[in-house]
């Protein structure tokens, strides 16, 4: 199976490629159009800032590219985020696959701490992802911006509200969380991505 | 939920972990990968290993152990000792650690969390503070807690916090290998006062302690490493232990 990573300013991808290597696949990372559209499946990565990492795609197709592939593709914590609508990180518009916009995390009470960092549950999982997937299992989780509850969620998560731990539409999935960094539970997220028909 | 942490920290010197261990069968106990992946595999939420190395040789074998553990490791890890400029964070990151914690370097000279902050993102920026409770209240130390300075605790973890620290972690050096827990009131001092998580360390000996950390301490995390390596509390128990006294635990 050819997984491709898609390379892009946009953090540490280390962690992403060694959790793929430990299921058994060689990712390949790539920016190039062509490797991107031939590969089995392709993962979107990230941590860092929505605008510089939108501008990066732009200059370069990369925002074309990923909006038109048909393969399954999963976004990762600022992947899911720059797939949707818009952010209001550096009031960002964003590639527009889901079409919801991505809102800055409002701390209700002082114990609510910004970014939302460490394990936290899914609730209500879904779809092709999270198959196997019960309900209260812990995932990773690092972010300051989440994507609101909206008719793509495949997972939900409570953190001063509840919000989308997961998106899934046709082939384009994604998490808030990071998969890779959440031990069993991510790995069998994982595999669901990689496995499915 | 967002769970309350428990993290082992694993010190590493040439390669190697340096306090004992008895608590799993591992074929080579002293491999800090393979101690990572049984405490991962155990139920720890994350790890800290810290290059307790002098040498320039040995540093070169630390950035190997945090190579093999990003890669054989899946859940998030933070590495400290001897991180004194942002090249050194680079590397380590570069090496694959999810975070990277600075202590000393960073008292020296504040300017190095703005600098790893605006460059990596507070998420990786770790700032560690040893502290002693004195006459004049809490004062931090430099150097592994050798060198007293005048620096007030909560001074400087409030400004590390300003300057784009991801979490504080506060090592109590009168609480530090005592066993008779944490240092619950200065913790509950600075999680009032950040905005950021507070990661207690130093006084772990019964698992009363950690519920206290969490309880009385409003600790975000609680850090170990003798109560675990020499098997006196076990991950599992404490975890259940913990949810038990209705705490938050993965």
């Amino acid at each position: 199976m050819k997984v491709a990573i898609v390379k892009y300013n946009a953090g540490n991808i280390y962690s992403v490629i060694h959790a793929l290597q430990r299921l058994g696949v060689e990712p390949v990372l790539t920016d190039d159009a062509a490797q991107l559209r031939e590969a089995d499946r392709v993962v979107f990565p990230g941590q860092g800032e929505a605008s510089t990492a939108m501008r990066y795609l732009r200059e370069r197709g990369l925002d074309r590219v990923i909006r038109e592939l048909q393969q399954p593709v999963l976004g990762i914590c600022i992947g899911q985020q720059l797939m949707c609508s818009h952010s209001e990180e550096g009031d960002t518009e964003c590639l527009g696959i889901f079409d919801v916009p991505v809102q800055r995390f409002v701390p209700q009470r002082h114990e609510d701490k910004v970014p939302h960092m460490g394990w936290n549950q899914l609730e209500r999982p879904k779809g092709t992802l999270m198959r196997g997937i019960g309900d209260g299992e812990f995932v990773y989780f690092v972010h300051s911006f989440y994507v609101p509850l909206c008719r793509q969620t495949a997972a939900e998560t409570q953190y001063t509200l509840p919000f989308s731990a997961a998106l899934e539409q046709g082939n384009f999935m994604a998490t808030q969380f990071h998969p890779e960094k959440s031990g069993s539970v991510g790995e069998r997220i994982l595999r669901n991505f990689l496995e499915q028909e | 939920m967002l769970a309350k942490r428990i993290i082992p920290c694993l010190d590493v010197k040439d390669g190697q972990t340096v306090k004992g261990t008895n608590f799993v069968n591992l074929r080579q106990a002293g491999d800090p990968v393979e101690l990572g992946r049984a405490y991962s595999e155990q139920g720890a939420d994350e790890l800290v290993f810290l290059d307790i190395t002098a040498s320039h040789e040995g540093r070169k074998t630390f950035a190997d152990v945090v190579r093999r553990v990003a890669a054989e490791v899946s859940i998030p890890f933070t590495v400290g000792g001897g991180i004194s400029e942002l090249a050194d964070v680079e590397r380590m990151l570069a090496a694959g650690a999810d975070k990277v914690s600075i202590n000393s370097a960073a008292l020296r000279r504040p300017e190095l969390i703005d600098e790893v902050a605006s460059r990596f993102g507070s998420q990786v920026c770790v700032v560690a503070i040893d502290a002693r409770l004195g006459p004049d209240g809490w004062r931090c130390y430099l150097n592994g807690g050798r060198i007293p300075t005048e620096r007030d605790l909560f001074d400087w973890a409030h400004e590390a916090n300003s300057r784009g620290a991801g979490e504080i972690l506060f090592t109590s050096m009168n609480h530090d290998g005592v066993k008779t827990g944490f240092a619950c009131e200065a913790l509950d001092r600075l999680s009032q006062l950040l905005t950021i998580p507070v990661i207690a360390s130093g006084g772990a000996g019964r698992m009363e302690h950690f519920r206290d950390a969490f309880t009385l301490g409003n600790a975000d995390a609680a850090l170990a490493a003798s109560v675990f390596h020499f098997g006196e509390i076990s991950i599992p128990e404490l975890k259940q232990y913990l949810r038990n006294e209705g705490i938050c635990v993965r």
